[in-house]
């Protein structure tokens, strides 16, 4: 919530340096007096997660290219020598592509949360958008960075990748050519992908920026999902209560992040981004990170080459709407028994999805004589359960679910049914 | 009086208009060259034809070349291929082409109809298929299941297309130009 400044500058030069650039007061009202609702729980705390994630995506990478060299002919190499040869150049690129994944992790708890909470509603619909976009320029970021160290699975994760635009009508062939800047994959393209990748990132801070604006304008929404009455009863300093919060929270994180890290740097990846690209032989069995599996299984759920593309980028287009699609006007799925239910169905269908974009689309799961039903079988099914879930469920339950009643402020559904004693 | 003033347009509303449109068109052009940059160069447009020798192909098998940066296959086909390949002409293709409309002239006019020359990559998203796989003992891409037959057609499969024929010549019996 905008809320009044409470900034008081304690000396001379604050009180010079306020009347001319008030630095100090925006970061004091944001971060230091901005009241926070006293109920947020931990999975408010993913936001400072994201935070890091991309400062340490943004000091690592920059370190990497000090030593990476943008050729086909030397790309492959110069990882390794960064690998090998580098001083802790292991331990940077380690942190970098683990962080990626790490980053991902985040984001999709982040996004499960805003989900699961409502936070996509009236006022937050400009918040949620700005999200959508900021999971939208990661998957572009990340998709340039896994091509940057010219494995295997880099060349030919950005040759389909492309190639996906040559599916669009009349102008794709074009286009293709000329995100490649030659008839196929090579050298143009390595290098401007690694410059876009340098900028991505910055973009991300610059839409973050406004992320974290517009929650400021609205405030945060909470796990009762009703909005702040009393700012004295039902909220509390963001500092030191939501910053010790986001601190521990942060620490949980670090330590799966060095597990990764530090005792399984490869098991995220996929070997054979370890054999250097060969533009004549396609491994047997391509597929993209794991961050991106749901969307790929949509693709090949889709015999038609547009129709898969479209739907593809539709499963993303499609959260940009969310805000409008649901019509219920609670917002947390404490008080929506029914939608609660089908939240959890819909992280089971999206993990489904990520388990079959990374099986070979002809792999039997139930045998039925000479066929049966397969993993493009599965696909369908939960392809179609992904794009009901908003496009039928969001609406329908809105107007047929009978909500629990909502609890009459923040500060009583901490504190009980009892009224809150101030 | 002064109330038409603000409704008509004037002379200054006018050059308003027309600088601004001015300067979009201009803003237009200037924003050409950063776009076009991105398009092939002449280095890469250079490199656009190579030729070939094949009299090392035997019957029966195929060997890969590279050009444009992609792979093509180049395959002499034994009689049992060629037989398989136009016994298809009639049947349901997605992407109906006949076997002879695929394949070019020798030297000496008449059809080759050993010779067939694709280019490698899937026309669903560019993966390149691995030879004498699938039903058809044609082609198969693992990527994501298509399945072409000893023309190069698709037969099943997301692909939506026949392998690419490259634009190619025989300068001799034994050597091919393409590009
Ligand atoms: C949103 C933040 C970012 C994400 C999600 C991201 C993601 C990635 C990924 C997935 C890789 C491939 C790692 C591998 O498999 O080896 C990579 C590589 C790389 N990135 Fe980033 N990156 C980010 C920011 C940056 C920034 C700001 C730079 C600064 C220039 C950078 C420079 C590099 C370099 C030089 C490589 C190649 C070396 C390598 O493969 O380890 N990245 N990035
Ligand atoms: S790229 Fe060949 S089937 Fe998809």
């Amino acid at each position: 919530m905008s809320h009044q400044s409470t900034y008081t500058p304690g000396n001379a030069f604050s009180r010079w340096m306020d009347e001319r650039l008030p630095v100090m007061r925006l970061v004091n009202d944001s971060f230091v007096d901005y009241p926070v609702p006293k109920n947020l729980n931990y999975w408010w705390t993913f936001g400072a997660v994201l935070s890091f994630c991309l400062a340490v995506q943004i000091v690592t990478g920059i370190v990497l290219a000090m030593h990476y060299v943008p050729t086909t002919e030397l790309a492959f190499a110069s990882v390794e020598h960064i690998m090998r040869d580098v001083n802790y150049g292991w331990l940077i690129r380690y942190v970098h592509s683990n962080g990626a994944s790490m980053f991902f992790i985040a984001v999709y708890i982040h996004m499960f949360r805003g989900l699961y909470y409502g936070s996509y509603k009236a006022p937050r619909e400009v918040l949620w958008i700005l999200g959508v976009l900021i999971y939208l320029l990661m998957m572009a970021t990340a998709f340039f960075g896994y091509v940057l160290p010219w494995g295997q699975m880099s060349f030919w994760g950005a040759t389909v990748i492309t190639n996906l635009f040559g599916a669009i009508p009349l102008v794709g062939e074009a286009l293709r050519t000329w995100l490649w800047g030659d008839f196929a994959v090579g050298d143009p393209t390595l290098n401007r992908f690694f410059s876009l990748h340098y900028l991505f990132p910055f973009l991300i801070a610059g839409v973050v920026v406004l992320h974290i604006w517009a929650l400021h304008v609205t405030g945060q929404n909470n796990p009762a999902g009703i909005e702040v009455k009393d700012p004295k009863k039902d909220t509390v300093a963001f500092t030191p209560y939501a910053t010790m919060k986001d601190a521990f929270g942060l620490a949980i994180f670090m330590i799966l992040f060095s597990y990764f890290v530090f005792f399984n740097p490869n098991a995220l990846g996929e070997p054979d981004n370890y054999i250097v690209a060969d533009p004549l032989v396609t491994p047997a069995h391509i597929v993209p990170e794991w961050y991106l599996l749901p969307f790929y299984a949509i693709l090949r759920a889709v015999p038609d080459k547009l129709g898969g593309v479209v739907l593809m980028f539709g499963a993303i287009a499609i959260l940009f709407v969310l805000p409008w699609l649901d019509t219920s006007k609670v917002r947390s799925a404490r008080f929506r028994p029914l939608f609660k239910q089908f939240f959890w169905i819909f992280v089971v269908a999206c993990i489904g999805l990520g388990y079959c974009g990374g099986q070979s689309p002809d792999k039997i799961l139930i045998a039925v004589g000479d066929g049966g039903f397969d993993v493009t079988d599965l696909s369908r099914i939960l392809t179609i359960y992904y794009f009901a879930h908003f496009l039928i469920l969001f609406p329908l339950l809105g107007l047929i679910e009978k909500p629990k009643p909502l609890p009459e402020s923040i500060a009583a559904s901490v504190l009980g049914s009892e009224p809150a004693k101030s | 009086m002064a109330q038409t003033h603000a409704v008509e347009p004037t002379r200054r509303d006018f050059l308003y208009v027309a600088t601004g449109s001015f300067a979009a068109v201009g803003a237009a052009f200037a924003v050409w060259p950063l776009i076009d940059q991105m398009n092939p160069d002449a280095s890469v447009l250079a490199l656009a034809s190579i030729e070939v020798d094949i009299s090392s192909i035997p019957e029966g098998q195929e060997s890969t070349f590279k050009w444009r940066g992609k792979p093509v296959f180049i395959r002499h086909r034994t009689d049992a291929e060629i037989a398989a390949a136009e016994a298809d002409d009639a049947a349901a293709l997605p992407d109906p082409e006949s076997d002879s409309a695929r394949l070019r002239p020798g030297p000496s006019g008449e059809l080759e109809k050993k010779w067939l020359v694709v280019i490698g990559v899937c026309t669903h998203l560019g993966c390149v298929p691995l030879s004498y796989r699938g039903e058809y003992d044609g082609y198969f891409c693992p990527c994501h299941g298509s399945v072409y037959d000893t023309s190069g057609r698709i037969r099943k499969g997301p692909a939506p297309t026949n392998l690419e024929v490259p634009p190619y010549e025989f300068v001799s019996d034994s050597r091919i130009l393409i590009g």
